[in-house]
């Protein structure tokens, strides 16, 4: 028993020993967890002493762990706030934001619903709970039902200060209370697939056959325009957000080499499969 | 003094110590969850925490009032315990007096078995089954509710009601049901005039208990309820519960903003609940000694 026990204490010795200097802790936007998984698959693939770990949790916890020193990137979907900085400096980390992707941001309904485009005056009134059924919109009767992601998404954030206040940093507007607050992109995805009266929004990368994408105008005057790769590059679409990564301070060795590999051509090849939207024009 | 007694003497105080240990350690969690918990008093007052009615903790300014999450934990919790609290009773009853001695430990063992299901499990069937019936049923615009937080929380509260209203039943001296059968009473008049009344402060405690089980069950209601922060107005609308709160905001909140500090708060009234369905509780099985 007692040599048992040394030998796996000299065991686990080694192992950190050896894992230490190569491990690579990202953690952060659930938006974005399928497209850091992906690059860290290929990128372990090209360098197999390198083990990178991601987990998702929200933009929120991404950023407070970077700033506890639990990860070395922090994924966010939104812009680091004026506190989280005050609070990082206060213990000493330096956030250093890198623009990797961006994300056209879809509103779904079920495909039993008639209802197909709206304006983003439209959107407001719906998720505030000024508009409170599918009747004033053309659709058939019944009341809507608002599924919006948990505080903890940048997802959350940025639909509420994009679409709710309509970019006004002044406005006041919130999700109507009777919004029904989900904890993940998917529960909302399958909420949609079995309920024909509501609507979600969020990464238009999870849209499968069972929701179906509205299509938005910034205005009653504007053409209607889809969620799609070429209409987010182009700015038609509405509402897209940028994806950061964020790292203490500029980063350096092996954060570095993850980094200059998400931003290279395979890279951003990655994100185009992953159903995002690459910020470095991919030469063809 | 002798090896033997300073043996003694050393493991008394050992067991002593394990004996302070605990209750060391619940004032450390109270003290921190006070420290903490207190401070959003600086930027809201205790009335419009405790009642008021918006929930919006991540705006600027924060609105920070409760009302709607401690109604919605109770919504779910009263539900719960008005399914759970027939069907436990009747299930101890049937057990401790009722079944042959066959059954008897086949449903006991169900009933242990129905305990070790993880909530984040009975949560998952909850929403892939109980939610759409729900939904079809009372023709509802969704099926997640407050109704199916408490049909799924009932069957958490239930192995707890029903092993200690059974034991509760169990320790009535058998003098008692044979004296009621022995002057002429029925089978179902002795259990209900004579062992229910003689095992009622332990099958109050019983039911404490298992409401204690719901009111502080966490994952099983975020995944079920909806939690949407509104003032419920029937249990057949989504509510959002203080134990949600906490589990879905806790990552997100910035450590020492108002929000973060309002969580702790939520921690306070959820461990003075609990703390005080344990004491009742607690009275309840002490009055029957």
């Amino acid at each position: 028993m007692k040599k048992l026990c040394t030998l796996l204490v000299a065991l686990l010795a080694t192992q950190m020993a050896s894992a230490a200097p190569n491990m690579l802790q990202i953690k952060g936007s659930d938006t974005m967890v399928n497209l850091a998984q992906s690059w860290s698959e290929t990128f372990m693939e090209t360098n197999p002493k390198d083990f990178i770990s991601v987990t998702g949790g929200g933009s929120g916890t991404g950023l407070s762990a970077l700033i506890s020193g639990t990860c070395d990137i922090a994924m966010s979907s939104r812009d680091i706030k004026k506190k989280e900085i005050e609070l990082a400096e206060k213990k000493g980390i330096k956030p250093f934001e890198i623009k990797v992707a961006l994300d056209g941001l879809a509103v779904v309904v079920s495909p039993k619903n008639p209802v197909s485009k709206l304006t983003l005056e439209q959107l407001a009134d719906i998720f505030t709970g000024k508009i409170t059924n599918w009747k004033q919109l053309g659709g058939h009767d019944g009341q809507i039902v608002l599924l919006s992601r948990e505080v903890n998404s940048g997802t959350h954030v940025y639909f509420k200060e994009h679409v709710l206040r309509k970019n006004n940093p002044s406005g006041t507007e919130e999700f109507a209370p009777s919004a029904l607050m989900l904890s993940s992109s998917q529960a909302i995805a399958d909420e949609i697939k079995g309920n024909a009266n509501a609507i979600g929004y969020y990464g238009m990368g999870y849209v499968s056959k069972n929701q179906k994408a509205i299509s938005i105008a910034k205005d009653a005057n504007s053409p209607y325009e889809a969620p799609t790769i070429e209409n987010v590059i182009s700015g038609k679409y509405p509402i897209s957000r940028p994806m950061y990564l964020y790292t203490n301070g500029e980063p350096k060795g092996l954060v570095k080499k993850f980094v200059d590999f998400d931003l290279s051509k395979q890279g951003q090849e990655i994100v185009v499969k992953t159903d995002f939207v690459p910020v470095n024009p991919i030469t063809k | 003094m002798t090896l033997r007694k300073i043996k003694e003497f050393f493991i008394e105080k050992l067991i002593l110590l394990c004996g302070l240990a605990s209750i060391f350690f619940v004032l450390l969690i109270f003290i921190f969850l006070l420290k903490e918990g207190v401070s959003v008093l600086k930027s809201v007052s205790l009335g419009k925490f405790l009642f008021g009615s918006k929930w919006y903790p991540i705006s600027d300014p924060p609105q920070l009032g409760i009302l709607p999450l401690i109604l919605g934990s109770l919504l779910v919790t009263f539900g719960a315990a008005v399914i759970s609290i027939p069907i436990g009773v009747g299930c101890a009853v049937y057990i401790a007096e009722v079944a042959p001695a066959k059954l008897k430990e086949i449903l006991k063992a169900g009933i242990e078995l129905l305990a070790a299901i993880p909530s984040v499990v009975l949560g998952f069937i909850g929403m892939v089954t109980l939610v759409p019936w729900v939904k079809n049923i009372f023709h509802l615009p969704t099926g997640l509710t407050a109704l199916s937080g408490s049909i799924m929380l009932a069957f958490m509260a239930m192995p707890t009601i029903v092993s200690i209203a059974e034991d509760a039943l169990y320790s009535v001296p058998k003098s008692y049901k044979e004296g009621a059968l022995a002057l002429g009473a029925t089978q179902w008049q002795a259990i209900w005039r004579v062992m229910l009344p003689a095992a009622s402060s332990g099958i109050l405690a019983a039911v404490m208990l298992g409401i204690g089980r719901v009111i502080g069950e966490t994952m099983a209601v975020m995944m079920i309820t909806g939690n949407a922060a509104v003032l419920p107005h029937s249990i057949l609308q989504p509510v959002r519960t203080l134990t949600a709160t906490i589990a879905a905001e806790m990552g997100e909140a910035v450590v020492g903003s108002e929000h973060y500090f309002a969580l702790f708060a939520i921690g306070i009234v959820l461990f003075i609940i609990s703390f005080g369905i344990n004491v009742t509780a607690d009275i309840f099985l002490h009055k029957r000694k």
